[in-house]
């Protein structure tokens, strides 16, 4: 069992290691965004595994903010090359 | 306390003066401040008679218990000579000055303020026994003199004299403070007195040659000694009372009275007679050479007061030489010191009536330029009578004091013949010559200095104002000094008892117990058979064929370049240190961050390479070291690729994504070493200001050469070995601090009291919340100003002013 989550572990990292690449190379923009979402996923499954690796179940917190933050930032980043800002303003006031 | 009370007491009344100069309009003030010296004069002429005897009256007051500070007062025969001189011409001065400058249109109260301030200081240069006393009383003088000389404050050349004579009296000052400190630390007091008698140990201390040397800058500029000398002629801006008071008879011989004072501690050595012989020597040349250039009254008055000077330094370095010697050569050396105190005496009453004089003529006929002047002698017959006594004094001829006094320096440069040490026996006969050449030139400069003024044609076109006769008032104080130039010379012997004896014997202690015990007579003539006597004969001669035919050779003097000139170096000194400084600052402040943190990251990894190299702090220990894990090398190998990119890429909006992907490789690092807490935190604001980047980012310019990429990314060796070298060694300074661990850490403490003490199961927040609350108390404080900051910096433009760009915000 503790084998395989090695396993598991070596190939999320290796994947984590490909999008990393992504970040680096990215032709555009928004191919370094989906990098940095992927890298988010891979994170989350990395923790996960870590979790049951060191048996503890503190870090399953880290998971969910992981998670939110991810996309949050994808989010962010999307209508930043989308619109050029984050926050929109009102401009009347 | 009446002694040290008598110190203060012109200053306090100096805090009287502006109250009554503005409340007594119609009364000159200095008839209010002539109470001060008068009283004075009269108290320390009551000590003359104990002093005579050889009594010494001493007062201490503490001022600095805890430091051994103290202003003592003492009273020997040199000290008090040096106080009858400062109150007897103070009051002489003042009763000048209340003729001299006019109540209306002077502003009376800051002189007399200035004056009476000075008066107190010099006093205490004179009377301290303290070495620290000495030194306050003595800067004391220096800051009157600056203001004194500066009291036309709407004129430029009186603002420069004050400017110089400050700089360089403050200079000297302060290496005076140096030598006095060292001193201190020499003989473990600051008393004169103690430090005498043990003057033998102090000779032989290391420091001693320091202290000397020192010391010996701060009486030679204050004395206006070669080089130093530069600042009393252009001291001379000053009012004539207070160069008559100032630069002649008291502030230029504090000096004096210091390498007196000090005799009998450094005399022992042989730099000190070196010194202040060559010194005194040259300086008496050098000043009698120049004044013959002079053309302003005050000026050539100026020069002669630096060549008198130098003739006194010069008696009191052959004087200390009767501490190298055995026998009757004793005698024959401290005579030396007996003609210096006589000159001093001499030269205060001559060169005060001589200024007074200048003044006069100056007031009478609105110039003091030799030039103009001429034929006042009929015009002014009593200032003629008084110029001529004074001048006649200076050059030395007899019926006048001037004239014992020269003899017995001729005498005492003779008798360096007799030395034979420190190959003096080879050089010696360099003194009496020069000395011989500069009595010509001070013959040729006190002729030309009367003559050319009361003699010769009267101009009246090229005068500013019709001259006439100076008010009876003006002269007294003149007339008074010139009546005691001709009494000294006929009771000399009376003044030598009172006042010189006295003296010699407070600066000879060693040779002399008591002033009765010195046995010197004056005598106006010596007998055909004194060599004096001939080299008197010789200067008359000489120095009448050379004043006769002035005009043909003084065109010498034009012919010198003026750039080597004392003066000229001088100006070169200040220019430089202020461009210097000017340059030195442009070169490294330019103003660039960037080259600001150049310098800071240079000294940080000089500063930490140097203290590992000295105190050989490196150490590599592979002990404590855990084993390293797969995890670890890969999200190393991620931190180090996401910061290469950061620094490689071309784009900034790359740099803000590869910034956030080693934020969260660092949460991971967090997870992996099992902080949890530490993890969330990271994450979240790791998010958060990768959103602000973004946000910034908006607003930069668009063309910009990180986006040109041509310029900022090219490859840079400094930076590139500067950033190369911080790295370095923060990690040489982490692996020697992980490899010695002294001492074992406390958290055992905290992982066992926890829950026993605090009641809570989560380590770390119980330790920001409870055991070390205070830091978290101030990170809060922290974070409400950077966000008060914040808003503050957005809503609050007052600092936008019209004209400058205003950064839109689309």
């Amino acid at each position: 069992m503790i084998t395989f989550l090695w396993v598991i572990v070596v190939l999320i990292s290796a994947a984590l290691l490909g999008f990393i690449y992504r970040l680096v190379k990215g032709p555009t923009t928004p191919d370094r965004v989906i990098a940095l979402d992927a890298i988010g996923v891979g994170l989350i499954s990395l923790i996960g595994l870590i979790s049951i690796l060191f048996d503890t179940p503190f870090f399953l917190e880290v998971i969910l903010l992981l998670a939110v933050l991810s996309f949050i930032g994808t989010i962010a980043f999307s209508k930043f090359t989308e619109k050029g800002e984050i926050i929109q303003r009102d401009r009347n006031s | 306390m009446s002694m040290i009370f008598a110190i203060f007491l012109p200053i306090i009344l100096a805090i009287f003066i502006p109250l009554l100069y503005k409340k007594a309009k119609r009364i000159h003030t200095g008839w209010f401040v002539l109470i001060a010296p008068l009283i004075l004069v009269v108290l320390y002429a009551l000590y003359i008679p104990s002093v005579m005897d050889g009594k010494t009256f001493s007062e201490e007051m503490p001022w600095i218990p805890s430091l051994d500070i103290s202003l003592v007062s003492y009273i020997d025969g040199l000290s008090l000579l040096f106080s009858l001189l400062i109150t007897g011409i103070g009051s002489l001065v003042v009763l000048y000055s209340i003729f001299y400058l006019d109540k209306d249109k002077e502003n009376l109260g800051n002189f007399y303020v200035y004056l009476l301030m000075f008066m107190t200081a010099m006093l205490g240069v004179v009377q301290s026994d303290h070495l620290i006393g000495l030194y306050f009383f003595w800067e004391l003088t220096s800051i009157s003199s600056f203001l004194l000389i500066g009291y036309w404050y709407t004129r430029d050349r009186s603002r420069f004299g004050a400017l110089k004579s400050m700089m360089i009296t403050v200079f000297g000052g302060l290496m005076m403070l140096g030598g006095f400190l060292l001193l201190g630390i020499m003989g473990e007091t600051f008393s004169i007195r103690e430090l005498i008698s043990q003057a033998a140990t102090i000779a032989e201390h290391d420091l001693f040659v320091w202290a000397l040397v020192l010391i010996l800058l701060g009486a030679f500029t204050k004395s206006a000694q070669f080089p130093f000398y530069v600042w009393l002629p252009d001291a001379m801006e000053a009012p004539t009372p207070v160069s008559a008071y100032l630069h002649s008879a008291t502030m230029v011989k504090a000096g004096l009275y210091l390498v007196a004072r000090l005799t009998p501690i450094f005399a022992l050595s042989e730099v000190w007679v070196w010194l202040v012989t060559g010194v005194g020597i040259l300086t008496l040349f050098w000043g009698s050479f120049f004044a013959v250039k002079q053309t302003d009254l005050k000026a050539i008055l100026a020069f002669s007061t630096v060549s008198q000077l130098g003739l006194i330094m010069s008696l009191l370095g052959i004087g200390s030489i009767a501490y190298h010697v055995t026998g009757d050569l004793v005698t024959t050396y401290t005579f030396a010191t007996f003609a210096a105190i006589f000159h001093l005496l001499n030269h205060a009453t001559f060169k005060g009536s001589l200024f007074m004089i200048a003044g006069i003529v100056d007031h009478e006929t609105g110039t003091r330029d030799i030039r103009k002047l001429g034929g006042l002698m009929s015009l002014m017959p009593i200032s003629f009578t008084i110029a001529m006594i004074g001048s006649l004094s200076m050059a030395g001829i007899p019926l006048f004091n001037g004239f014992l006094s020269k003899e017995m320096f001729l005498d005492a440069t003779l008798s360096l013949q007799h030395v034979g040490l420190y190959s003096m026996d080879t050089w010696w006969i360099l003194i009496p010559i020069v000395a011989w050449v500069a009595s010509v030139f001070t013959f040729v400069y006190s002729l030309y200095f009367v003559l050319h003024t009361f003699r010769g044609k009267h101009t009246p076109e090229l005068l500013p104002k019709k001259a006439h006769e100076a008010p009876i008032g003006m002269l007294i104080s003149p007339g008074i000094l010139a009546t005691l130039v001709i009494v000294i010379f006929f009771i000399p012997n009376f003044v030598g008892n009172t006042f010189i004896k006295p003296a010699v014997a407070a600066i000879q202690p060693s040779v002399y117990a008591l002033p009765s015990d010195v046995g010197f007579k004056i005598k106006a003539w010596h007998g055909f058979d004194s060599p004096a006597l001939y080299m008197t004969l010789g200067i008359f001669l000489v120095g009448y064929l050379l004043y006769k035919t002035l005009p043909k050779w003084s065109v010498a003097y034009s012919k010198m370049p003026a750039k080597v000139t004392l003066n000229g170096i001088y100006d070169w000194l200040m220019m430089l240190s202020e461009s210097g400084a000017k340059q030195v600052s442009s070169l490294y402040m330019k103003g660039s961050i960037r080259s600001y943190l150049i310098y800071i990251f240079g000294a940080i990894i000089i500063l930490l390479a140097s203290t590992l190299w000295i105190k050989e702090a490196f150490v590599i220990s592979f002990d404590n070291l855990a084993p390293i894990k797969f995890f670890e090398v890969l999200l190393s190998l991620l931190i180090i690729i996401g910061t290469l990119t950061i620094l490689i890429t071309k784009s900034r909006l790359t740099a803000i994504i590869a910034l956030g992907a080693v934020g969260y490789t660092v949460a991971l690092f967090f997870i992996i070493f099992k902080a949890p807490d530490l993890a969330l935190t990271q994450l979240v604001i790791e998010t958060v200001s990768v959103a602000l980047f973004l946000g910034a980012f908006y607003h930069l310019p668009k063309l910009n050469k990180h986006e040109k990429g041509k310029e900022d990314r090219k490859f840079r060796l400094t930076n590139f070995l500067i950033a190369l070298g911080v790295g370095v060694m923060v990690s040489l300074i982490a692996i020697s601090a992980h490899s010695q661990k002294l001492v074992p850490s406390i958290s055992e403490y905290y992982k066992k009291t926890v829950y026993s003490e605090a009641g809570g199961g989560n380590i770390v927040n119980v330790i920001l919340v409870d055991y070390r609350g205070f830091d978290t108390l101030f990170e809060i404080g922290v974070l409400t100003i950077a966000s008060l900051g914040i808003i503050g910096m957005i809503t609050l433009r007052l600092a936008k002013k019209k004209g400058e760009n205003k950064v839109e915000n689309k």
